[in-house]
């Protein structure tokens, strides 16, 4: 009798806190078109997966008349569940409680299940909904934030880590998603900013709306912070469950195996490419004419259009995927495609996940902003992750390879396992025009007809060095493939390389360009 | 991806020419113009708390020309090198982004 009265209690006190920050804050939660924090915990994990820990924490802080203040799980919701049947860890910010602000105790119910994440090697998930700090914790507050950035960067590498902005992520709490693998942000939801609009108003009497200084727009295309962008919640959970069934779980697992599926896409993969090395097309068509059932989750769609990168499966198994994309800027690299692709490239690296480079690129971008900007600094981070990544590195070059770009693109030089061309592919040191007009400076100004000459050498040029047989007969390029052939040759390299190992000279860690 | 409707434009990347789109922040970026000795421009946003010149005066080379305040610090802006005042675009309370022309000065003609 008297277990079934304390059952009773249990429920009652259960449901008091679940409520959160109650009835009307819920309400305005909602109003602001937002969900509340449990509800998207509910949405993203497998039906009754979730399990709550902590439920029943509360803050210790006695001052400031937050004595006799009840806060439901000091605003913040953490547990486990699982996505697809695979257990992951997870944590969501609730808005409604005090307006998700950040104490100790909120802090350490994330950091506990962070530790969690890392021991069970399990992925970690946090969704991102707070007002920043909660100013009458002082300087607890600030300790939270820091034990969470060094358990970010403890697990960086070893689980996948997962930020979902929905709702302000503002001042210190902005460096914990920079810290994660993966960002999400979603339009008219997600604002982050290191200082909000008010205060760069008020200092430096700049005007500008939330939404343009940190929206999801504006990370998702201007800044590079974040990786995928949805148009709503849902969309953007199914975004996370499409990534989270991708990638490995841990540095110590192969992400999980699918049945394997021939292309269906419905272009011919030799119809893509325009045979005029000046016309742009998608380069994301030859990636679906590659990859099982033509499916692949882009990443940073939005940011450095110039590079496209992303995950695709192979015989069932996933690849990362880089590729220059002549549709923007003619596919050139510029200080943010290398930091784009550098990341990646050693996110790949990190879990394991070997990595397929689609060439096709004209050299680096010319400017003075871009050389201020440090393009030499942020290219070589390139160089760098390349280099120094040991998963299998297969290299199709599909048209131009040009100069610095072509060493930069995963070549041979750089350790490319496999280096495969199309026979429209041009290796050279730069463009034929480029090229002819300093080895043949001296036969054109003393032509007649300058222009009639420039021509006939930009043509010789052409024809003896815009091809992929100079390089293959150095041994350079391993095969000159017919693109039909690809997805086979890919299948076939992936296989050879199953059993890779690489030597690097032992160190406790390099030192990157970042 | 959400591709508004852009149009394919000549993209020159050393001699040759490409058909592509442009992105968004490349169409934003700002021209690079070489700095004039003779403009004051701020190194940072901030507000102006006092202006020690006024415009025709001959200044010499280290003396005050103005208080920027940027970022609670009290920045004193001096003259780079002698030379006249030749057009002050603050006033006291101006509240000025990164890059704004200050004061121009013009060379002294004996």
């Amino acid at each position: 009798m008297t277990l079934k009265k304390n059952i009773l209690a249990l429920r009652q006190k259960k449901a008091i806190v679940e409520k959160g920050g109650g009835d009307k804050a819920i309400e305005k939660q909602v109003a602001m078109g937002k969900m509340t924090a449990r509800d998207r915990i509910l949405a993203l994990l497998d039906a009754n997966s979730f399990h709550e820990y902590d439920l029943f924490v509360e803050h210790e802080e006695r001052n400031f008349g937050m004595d006799d203040k009840v806060l439901a799980g000091d605003g913040v919701i953490t547990g486990t569940g699982t996505i697809y049947g695979a257990p992951i860890c997870i944590y969501a910010q609730d808005f409604t409680v005090m307006g998700g602000s950040l104490g100790l105790k909120h802090a350490r119910k994330i950091t506990k299940i962070m530790d969690h994440a890392l021991r069970m090697k399990v992925p970690c998930i946090g969704i991102n909904d707070s007002g920043g700090a909660r100013i009458q914790e002082g300087i607890g507050a600030l300790a939270g934030y820091g034990e969470i950035f060094y358990r970010n960067t403890m697990a960086s590498g070893v689980i996948p880590q997962i930020s979902v902005i929905l709702g302000p992520c503002a001042g210190g709490a902005v460096y914990s998603p920079a810290l994660t693998d993966f960002v999400f942000v979603v339009e008219n939801i997600s604002k982050m900013f290191i200082t909000g609009p008010n205060v760069i108003e008020t200092v430096l009497g700049e005007k500008i709306s939330q939404e343009d200084l940190g929206g999801a727009r504006v990370h998702a295309e201007i800044t590079g912070n974040a990786h995928f962008y949805a148009l709503s919640e849902m969309e953007c959970f199914e975004q996370i469950k499409e990534l989270v069934s991708l990638v490995p779980h841990s540095n110590q697992q192969k992400a999980t195996r699918v049945e394997p599926k021939e292309p269906n896409s419905k272009k011919n993969i030799e119809n893509i490419i325009p045979s005029d090395p000046k016309q742009p097309y998608d380069v994301r068509e030859v990636i679906l004419a590659l990859t099982d059932d033509s499916k692949f989750l882009e990443v940073h769609e939005l940011w450095a259009a110039n590079i496209v990168i992303g995950f695709g499966r192979l015989n069932g198994e996933t690849i990362g995927f880089v590729a220059n994309q002549p549709m923007y800027l003619a596919g050139v690299l510029d200080c943010d495609a290398s930091d784009k692709a550098a990341r990646f490239i050693r996110y790949c690296d990190a879990f394991n996940i070997p990595i397929i480079t689609l060439e096709d690129m004209p050299g680096y971008l010319p400017g003075v902003d871009q050389e201020h900007a440090g393009v030499i600094r942020h290219g070589a981070k390139m160089l760098y992750a390349y280099s120094e990544a040991t998963v299998p590195k297969i290299t199709v070059i599909l048209r131009k390879a040009y100069g610095g770009g072509y060493i930069a693109m995963n070549s041979r030089h750089l350790g490319a396992d496999f280096m495969l061309a199309w026979p429209s592919a041009e290796i050279a040191v730069m463009g034929p025009e480029g090229a002819a007009n300093i080895i043949f400076r001296k036969e054109i100004m003393e032509a007649e007809d300058e222009d009639a000459m420039r021509q006939q050498k930009v043509q010789e040029y052409i024809e003896k060095f815009a091809n992929p047989f100079v390089a293959a007969s150095k041994g350079y390029i391993d095969a000159v493939i017919e693109p039909l052939e690809t997805r086979d040759m890919l299948l076939h390299a992936l296989e050879v390389s199953k059993n890779k190992d690489d030597y690097r000279p032992a160190k406790k860690h390099g030192i990157p360009p970042f | 991806m959400e591709t508004e409707k852009q149009e394919y434009v000549d993209f020159a990347i050393t001699a040759r020419k490409y058909k592509t789109l442009l992105t968004k922040k490349y169409l934003n970026r700002k021209p690079w113009v070489n700095p004039s000795a003779f403009d004051i421009q701020s190194i940072i946003p901030g507000t102006v708390l006092e202006v020690f010149v006024k415009e025709g005066e001959i200044v010499e080379e280290g003396g005050p020309l103005l208080i920027l305040e940027a970022m609670k610090m009290q920045n004193r802006i001096q003259m780079p090198f002698t030379a006249r005042i030749k057009k002050i675009n603050v006033e006291v309370g101006s509240r000025i982004p990164k890059d704004s022309l200050m004061i121009e000065l013009e060379e002294v003609i004996d």
